[in-house]
């Protein structure tokens, strides 16, 4: 039985979510060229409204002012849905992504989650798989040559990092034993010899190093940008892409880096939890206890998991500025030859301390 | 506890689909179109294109799409062991060593062959 005002309740979080992302996208834009010229002792945008903070609007504006371009031998059908199929699987993968606890209202269960879905990290895994499809049709269907070697390359690239991201995530759910995203976050809850909060970073160390490089190279960011390097490729698979198009290949950029953010906060760093915080308030171990009501320890844990999910991005912005770009052979060794084979070691660490009851 | 989870998907989805299509038909109505022969070329720095971007290209992206499609397949016979590791215990444990042996054979034989090579 569908119970309507619970369905009016998501329908308005799916709205609420929606514009947050949206708003996190634009303002990470900004907050990457601010960033990035403080690194290189330079100012960035700073003339459109105070700080720069109206250039994400500014710069909307002009992205759907400017001219439509179609190449002339492009395959025009293909050419225009590539950037929908980049932008729309980026969007939707942030639904099963807890940012809170269950929330308890008269009569129902509210999950501070779009979708709390019995096979939550599979449909990430799932659905961000499919924006390479539109990278790789984008840059076949440009004509150009450069384009077509951006996709082949983001391609390939995606795919060698896939396995071993797969692996490292793994060993996350060998000791949580759930696949829902909500269970992985309120599991890590749980107290390790008393104390220490069971984060995903404390049980799975390897698996975090894993999976961070990977995630690196899934959302095609420095030190893996290969697929976009600008002075060998003149911009990869968007050379041709302009206006809107091309705003749609950069907003799924961004908001692949916010899911991956997301991901490595909720796998590994407790999504929203804090450190002893309970339902009813903060439980110290061995040291009493500070009611709280539920409202307010809702919103200490939705501010946590954004000062989580904050820390990856600035971390995103810091690793650009910090690591040179890969060669390409480089790339697909790091995947194959170190980073699958250690993930595998990672498993088979995990299986024996689970079953020797360490973890 | 998921009951609404494929509504909320559907609303979700709706409204992203929406966006992105709304967004591309206005930025394609509002936008000014001036064509000439020169901007709907293909761009190769400057200069006139040579020939046509449909032309061959190196094996190896078919090679490492091969690989992954191999090795992606057993990483998802991985999933439903690591979800009841605990409970299957040291029996779970030997069964997916047997089963990483295997793979790990396949792996260093494609490693051997060159497969990761890249030249």
């Amino acid at each position: 039985m569908v119970d309507h005002v619970t369905v009016l309740i998501y329908a308005l979080m799916c709205v609420v979510v929606f514009a947050v992302l949206l708003t996190t996208v634009a303002f990470l834009t900004l907050a990457e060229r601010r960033i990035s010229a403080f690194m290189q002792d330079r100012l960035g945008p700073n003339r459109v409204g105070p700080w720069g903070l109206l250039q994400p609007v500014a710069d909307g504006i002009k992205f759907i002012m400017k001219e439509d371009i179609v190449p002339r031998e492009a395959n025009r059908l293909l050419y225009i849905v590539a950037p929908l199929m980049t932008i729309v699987p980026a969007l939707l993968t942030f639904a099963v992504v807890p940012f809170g606890h269950d929330l308890f209202l008269p009569g129902r269960v509210i999950n501070f989650q779009i979708a709390n879905f019995n096979v939550g990290i599979l449909y990430i895994f799932a659905i961000a798989a499919m924006g390479i499809f539109g990278i790789i049709i984008g840059g076949w269907a440009s004509n150009n040559k450069y384009s077509l070697l951006g996709g082949l390359r983001s391609a390939s690239q995606f795919i060698s990092y896939e396995i071993a991201m797969s692996l490292a995530v793994i060993g996350v759910l060998m000791v949580y034993g759930s696949l829902r995203l909500n269970n992985i976050a309120q599991y890590q809850g749980s107290l390790w010899f008393g104390f220490l909060p069971k984060w995903g970073i404390l049980v799975q160390p390897l698996g975090f190093i894993i999976f961070i490089v990977s995630v690196y190279a899934e959302t095609n960011r420095v030190p893996f940008d290969l697929p976009e390097a600008e002075a060998e490729l003149v911009g990869g698979y968007h050379t041709e892409y302009s206006s809107m198009k091309f705003a749609f290949f950069f907003m799924g950029e961004y908001a692949n880096m916010i899911t991956a953010s997301a991901l490595l906060a909720t796998l590994y760093f407790g999504g929203w939890q804090v450190p002893y915080l309970h339902n009813i308030g903060f439980i110290f171990p061995g040291m009493g206890m500070l009611a709280m009501p539920q409202w307010l320890v809702a919103i200490i844990e939705v501010l946590s998991f954004a000062v989580k999910v904050g820390f990856f991005l600035f971390l995103f912005l810091w690793v650009r500025w910090t690591l040179p770009r890969f060669r390409f052979d480089q790339l697909t060794d790091l995947g194959w030859k170190v980073l699958i084979p250690l993930a595998l070691l990672n498993v088979v660490i995990t299986a024996v301390l689970i079953v020797l009851r360490v973890l | 506890m998921g009951e609404y989870s494929f509504i909320n998907i559907a609303i979700y989805a709706t409204i992203v689909i929406g966006f992105a299509g709304l967004t591309v038909v206005l930025s394609a109505l509002v936008g000014p179109s001036v064509k000439s022969k020169e901007k709907l070329s293909p761009y190769e720095c400057g200069v006139e294109p040579v020939g046509n971007a449909r032309i061959s290209f190196p094996v190896r992206y078919y090679v490492i799409a091969l690989m992954f499609l191999v090795f992606d397949v057993e990483v998802v016979f991985m999933y439903p062991w690591a979800i009841v590791a605990r409970a299957l215990g040291a029996f779970g444990m030997y069964e997916m060593g047997i089963f990483i042996c295997i793979v790990l054979v396949g792996f260093v034989y494609a490693w051997k062959k060159g497969a990761f090579e890249w030249d």
